[in-house]
This record gives C-alpha cells, structure tokens and sequence, in this order.
C-alpha cells in the first residue's frame, strides 16, 4: 500500500462497468487504496465519498459522449464541500464523434479536471504519472 | 413447569408476562400504571397481579419469587440519544442508524463540523449517551476531532460512545476523558459502501445496562428483578432477527417486518437484506443493516393523532372513511388533547381503524426502498435506494390499536404494496400476523439466554389474521 487513497467511478447516467471494474483491479495492484462508487454516480456522492474516506485523488470516468454536462460544476462542488483542492482526473470517450483531442482536453481543464485521457489510454500509461502528481516514490 | 417472568417497565405502564420455559407457552400477564419515582411500586402491584392470574394455572406465590425475571424499559423517556457523523448521508446516517437499532429514540443528527451553538444544543436536549462518528477508517480525521474538541466543552456528564475513524479513535476520546466516560468501538462505516453498526448496538445497550438504568432512576427495580437489560424497541428488533433467523434445529421465518403502531409514534423493524428482486437493478445509497428500526415521531394513533392527519392530509382520510375533512381534524384534535382517551362510539371505533391504517402505511412507505428509472443512451436502468420489502412473506402487527381491532388484518393492509405507488418497495400479498399477547419484547428478552423457547413461544402466540 502507497497509502494513498483514490475515489472512483462512472458519472452520470452512465452503466458502463467493465473499464471501471479493470481501473480498480490495477490501481489497487499499483497500492492504492480504492473506493470504487461503481456506475451511475452523482456528483455528490463522488464529493460526499471524497470527503469522508480523504480521499487524494478522483478519477471520473465516463464512456457515454456526454461528460461535459455531468462534470459541469464538479470542481465547484468540491470548492463547496471544502476540499476544493483535490485532484481531479478524467477519462473516456469524453464527447461525441471525432472532434479533435487538445479541444477536449481544454474543455476539461477549464472544467476544473487536473489531467484528462483520451479514449483507450492504458493503466500503465497513467499510473506513473498519478504516483508522480501525488508524490509516490517508485 | 419452569416459570419465568418478563417485564417491559413502559413510560405509563409496567406489564409483566408469565412464560413456562419447558412448553415455551405464554400463561399470563398482568399490568399496572408505572410509577416514575420509585418504579418498585408499580412493579410490584403488576407482580401481585400476576400472581392471582397465575394461581389458575397452579404457580404459587412461591413460583413467582423464585422466577427468573428480566425487564427491558422504556420509562423516563426511554434512551436518548444524539448521532454525530461526518457526511449526512454516509456517516452521519449510519450513527442514525446505529442509535436506532440500540432501541434509542435519537433526538437529533448532526453533520459535519459542531458549532458552539450546536454545542449548546445538544446541552438542551440532554441525551443518555451520545454517538460519535465520522470518517472512513484512515479517511477523515479533521471533523471527528474538531467536534470531540467541541463536545469536551459540553457541560453534561454523558457517555459518549465513539464509532468513528479507527486511526484516530484514541486521541478522539483523548480529548473527552476528563470529563465524560468514553467508550470507543468499531467504526460504524469502516468504508464507503459498508455498514458495520452491530458493535456500535451493543456497546450502547451495555452503557445502557450499565449506566443509564442507574442515572434514571430504574436501578431500584433491580431489587426486585435480575436487571434491565435492554431499551424496549431493543428488545421488539432482537425478537424479530430471531423469528427471522430461527434458533438452533429450528427454521427461521426468512425476510419479515414489524409494525409497531404506538400512540406517539410508529415503529417499523425489517429483518432481511432487502436485496433487489428485479434483475438488472442497480443499488444506490447507504447500504441497509440487515436488522433495520425506523422510527415515525409524527405518526401515532393517541397524541400523535393530529399529526399523522397533518402528514396524511386530512382529505386522504376524510375520503377513505367518507367523512368531511374537519371532521377528521376535529376528531384526531380531540384524541391529541386528551391523554385518557379512550373510543366509545362505533365513530371513534372507525376512526381509531383508519388511524391504524394511515399509521401502518405511511410507516411502512417511508421504511421501505423506492425504485425509480433512468434514461440511459442504452436503455432505461432502474436504481434502487432503500430495501426491497417486495418479496418480504410475513407482516407482524404490535400494539394496542392492531390488538384492540376487530379487524386488525384491514387495517395492515396498509403495510402492503397498493398500485398507486407501484415505485415504492412494499411487500406484495403479504401474510398478516398479530401479536395478540404483546409477547414480542418479552420474546426478545427471552431470546438472551433461551432462544429456543424464544422462538417456539413466537411461532405458538402470533396469530395469523389473513
């Protein structure tokens, strides 16, 4: 265990299981301590889930074209609860056909997510980079 | 025979019920009003009177002497308590429900960080024990120790039972010894997603057992008594996991519900996982302890009469019974104002029936679960919150209004699903049970040490009404 601890899951009215079942497999192999809310979260309970366990990290997924209204007023969310500065990642076919990824990705940002993943990005792609931004010692 | 004696030292009465332990059948009880300031009295004048009850069945005086006797109570205002979490819906509700399972009637909730004024209070409302909590176990320590801090300044000398974050438990009640006995116990929500308040529930009955029979002035009983051992609701939950669960050799009854309509409020006790009965049902929320209470403090069929008409609608009630609505108001007005109330005519005979029914279906509506749909891009998918009662087979009925009924099935009915509310995850065609001898509490005393008997006594004195 790297003592860190990660809240997971699948925002919005979305029942997309599988990829959020494989993230929670590997991170907890790469020692992270896991609470996976699983499909069809809300904002709250991603906020209220963050707040009770301390969470360091939120990992939102979502696979269904239509983040950007789910994640509308997440960060603020967060801000509210007081715990506005913890990290905040997303990941997953984010929007609806082919628009262009650095459109996406800015989109997000401005939404409040600390780092945003394209579409078929793998755990060990981002793993490192998770334990780099929340200063784990490899 | 084997005699043994169980006692529910009530707010206004004390009964007492005899049992013979070898036939597991219930032989008599007897009751007299309670007397608060030395509650010896009127145990003893229900003692004497059970006497004469039993001397038919050929118990000598001696018998009765020489009996076990154990006592749950709810007199001087049954146990008080205060829940303390974090989140309102994670830990803050699973104090609630810890408290509520532990027989409590919990005055209030609070959530997040405790301010002076709630401090304050909480002084007012002047609690038995108060429940800790807050945090996930290595999750958030802040709040926890922020509100330990601002409880120490409290000028009550209460226990406080701590259910929160185990990393940081013992400097929690670090803050509090000076001044309050603390008592530190299993987290009550070790993660997100998980309930663990059943060692919560017995520290608070041991602290009960302990403590708060003596600071209430119920110690006295204990000379002529083994002890009280439990809150009265307590001891109705303990009864029905029994039933539910059954005793060794003996099959238990699977998924039931409790409805337990007093005159000021309405209890309701599941005893089952409530697991979705739909396939592809998806379960949001706080997870349900498998032995659930919930409580209606506004849903009575005495004192609480105008206010279950209020929550109701006078109109509701005034259709079903073909009344005008201010007659309603005038009638449940008039049940509230006075404490002795008792039904004379056939009307009030009618209207203490249909408070009976609004009583036990708006109790059960707000205890059951609800589904509701969601519109996916791949389909609708139906959420679940709460229990599933759908599949729940037997329906208890306690209490004087169901016992005094002359149709108590009727009244039930409305514990049951009704097509109005199709979303709302009462139990389908249910079978009616009646606890006709008020032997349930009695029956989850018993279940202590005697949980065969226990058991065999249940299955021999509730009788089916449907």
């Amino acid at each position: 265990m790297n003592g860190k601890t990660l809240v997971l899951g699948v925002i919005g009215s979305d029942v997309h299981a599988v990829g959020n079942k494989i993230l929670e497999i590997s991170l907890k192999e790469a020692g992270f301590n896991v609470v996976n809310l699983g499909v069809l979260v809300s904002q709250k309970e991603f906020v209220e889930a963050a707040l009770e366990t301390a969470a360091d990290a939120v990992l939102v997924s979502s696979l269904y074209g239509h983040a950007e209204i789910d994640c509308r007023g997440l960060r603020e969310a967060f801000i509210e609860a007081g715990i506005g500065d913890i990290r905040l990642y997303i990941g997953g076919y984010l929007v609806v056909g082919n628009q262009p990824w650095e459109e996406t990705r800015a989109k997000f940002e401005a939404l409040g997510f600390d780092r945003v993943y394209p579409p078929n990005t793998l755990p060990e792609e981002f793993i490192p980079q998770l334990k780099q931004d929340l200063g784990i010692e490899e | 025979m084997q005699l043994i004696i169980l006692i529910d030292i009530g707010s206004t009465f004390t009964k007492v019920s005899a049992v013979d332990l070898e036939t597991a059948r219930f032989l008599g009880r007897f009751q007299a009003p309670t007397t608060p300031a030395n509650v010896n009295e009127g145990l003893q004048v229900a003692l004497t009177g059970l006497g004469d009850e039993l001397a038919q069945a050929g118990a000598t005086s001696g018998d009765i002497k020489r009996a076990r006797k154990l006592a749950c109570s709810s007199a001087a205002g049954g146990l008080q308590m205060v829940a303390i979490g974090l989140v309102t819906d994670l830990t803050a509700e699973a104090a609630r429900q810890a408290a509520l399972g532990a027989g409590a009637r919990v005055l209030k909730t609070y959530a997040y960080e405790l301010t002076d004024a709630d401090r304050d209070e909480i002084a007012q409302l002047q609690p038995d024990i108060i429940l800790l909590a807050g945090g996930t176990d290595g999750g958030n320590h802040t709040t926890i120790i922020h509100n330990a801090q601002v409880l120490a300044t409290l000028d009550l000398n209460v226990p406080v039972v701590i259910a929160g974050n185990r990393s940081v438990a013992p400097e929690v009640a670090g803050y509090l010894k000076n001044s309050f006995n603390t008592y530190i116990t299993a987290n009550v929500m070790p993660e997100i997603g998980r309930l663990d308040v059943e060692p919560a529930r017995q520290v608070i009955r041991q602290v009960f057992m302990d403590t708060i029979v003596q600071a209430k002035g119920l110690a006295k009983a204990e000379e002529l008594i083994e002890g009280i051992f439990m809150p009265t609701p307590a001891a109705v939950l303990r009864a029905g996991t029994l039933l539910s669960k059954g005793a060794p050799g003996l099959a238990g009854w699977g998924d039931l519900l409790i409805v337990d309509v007093g005159g000021a409020t309405t209890d309701v006790h599941s005893l089952g996982m409530g697991h979705p009965s739909r396939s592809g049902t998806v379960m949001r929320g706080l997870p349900e302890p498998f032995a659930k209470r919930t409580v209606e403090g506004d849903l009575g069929v005495r004192v609480s009469a105008l206010p279950l008409v209020e929550a109701v609608g006078a109109e509701v009630i005034a259709s079903h019974l073909g009344w005008d609505p201010e007659e309603v108001r005038g009638a449940a007005a008039k049940i509230t104002a006075n404490q002795d109330y008792l039904p004379q005519t056939s009307e009030d005979v009618e209207f203490d029936q249909a408070l009976g029914y609004f009583a036990a279906k708006t109790a059960v509506g707000r205890h059951a679960g609800r589904l509701s749909e969601v519109y996916t891009p791949t389909g609708a998918v139906w959420i679940q919150e709460g229990k599933d009662l759908s599949q729940f087979r037997a329906v208890i009925a306690t209490g004087g209004v169901f016992i005094n009924s002359s149709a108590p099935a009727a009244m039930l009915e409305g514990a049951a699903r009704d097509n109005s509310d199709p979303l709302a995850l009462k139990p389908v065609d249910p079978v009616y049970y009646l606890d006709g001898d008020y032997l349930l509490a009695a029956a989850g005393l018993l279940a202590e040490d005697y949980g065969q008997a226990a058991f065999r006594l249940m299955e021999h004195s509730l009788k089916r009404v449907s």
